[in-house]
């Protein structure tokens, strides 16, 4: 038995929707029960990856999915863009690398904070992350 | 446009952020302190970010910022209040905050500043 519940989908394009993707990542994270620590963990980790979306994929969208398993619950958090993608994406991870005059710690510091981390990038195409963390 | 007061206090400024950061709002702080920090001549900048549940790579990056400027202009800035949870996150994130001042909280921020400007603000009070 595998089910996900309570899944929402928000589009995300302007500078400001980084705040409302924060405010939904810390009303499910709270919601499903997550400790104030591991809350300001996901809310951080969905900040980097909605601005990264947005400033360098010209906007797409975010998606929350509960994660209900018998064995394993948490809340999974995607975002899609359809931006130039990402050349080189082992260079992009690395802490300090950055194409837009940042610090380069968005996505190497997000894979710290989370239990999962996904992307998938195609130049021309665009990106994708998902991120997850478990109860 | 939307802004985050900045109080002055003798030689200092305060600044204390209780909405939700969105990007242009930092930038706009940043922007608003130099300028400030000109126009006062103030020694020093306190920041107060109790309020904060989260400091991202992004507003660390203008925290940073706010006090290099502030440094150029003749100004310390100590930030004060961070959570423990905005501060492990960061540190995890990766964001060290070098060579920023920190206190735990608005007194000690205050004390702090006092000593980096070499100036007794309680003037009733003498140096040890
Ligand atoms: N959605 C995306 N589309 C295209 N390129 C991206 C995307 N996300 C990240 N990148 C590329 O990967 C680089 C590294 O991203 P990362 O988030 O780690 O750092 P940054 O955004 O440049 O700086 P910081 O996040 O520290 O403010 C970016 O500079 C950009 O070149
Ligand atoms: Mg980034």
């Amino acid at each position: 038995m595998e089910a996900a519940i309570e899944e929402k989908t928000i589009k995300i394009k302007e500078s400001n929707d980084v705040v409302t993707v924060r405010r939904e990542a810390r009303e499910y994270a709270e919601k499903l029960g997550f400790n104030l620590l591991e809350q300001t963990k996901i809310v951080t980790a969905a900040s980097e990856i909605a601005r990264n979306a947005i400033v360098f994929g010209g906007g797409g969208i975010a998606r929350f999915t509960t994660i209900e398993k018998p064995d394993k619950r948490g809340l999974q958090i995607s975002f899609i863009d359809h931006g130039p993608g990402i050349e080189d994406i082992e260079a992009a991870m690395k802490d300090g690398y950055t194409t837009g005059g940042g610090l380069g710690l968005g996505l190497g510091g997000t894979k710290r904070l989370m239990d999962e981390f996904h992307i998938r990038s195609e130049p021309g195409k665009g990106t994708s992350v998902t991120i997850v963390k478990y109860l | 446009m939307e802004h985050i007061p900045i109080l002055k206090m003798g030689e200092y400024l305060l600044v204390s952020i209780q909405v939700d950061m969105h990007d242009q709002l930092a930038i706009t702080l940043q922007n608003d302190l130099a300028e400030k920090i000109a126009k006062t001549g103030a020694k020093g900048v306190l920041i107060d970010i109790s309020a904060l549940d989260i400091v991202d790579s992004f507003i660390g990056r203008m925290l940073g910022n706010i006090a290099s400027i502030s440094k150029v202009l003749g100004a310390e800035t100590v930030l004060v209040g961070m959570q423990p949870a905005v501060a492990i996150t960061l540190v995890e994130l990766g964001l060290s905050l070098k060579g920023m001042h920190t206190a735990l909280n608005v007194e000690k921020g205050m004390q702090l500043l006092s000593r980096l400007t070499g100036k007794d603000q309680d003037y009733t009070s003498r140096k040890q």
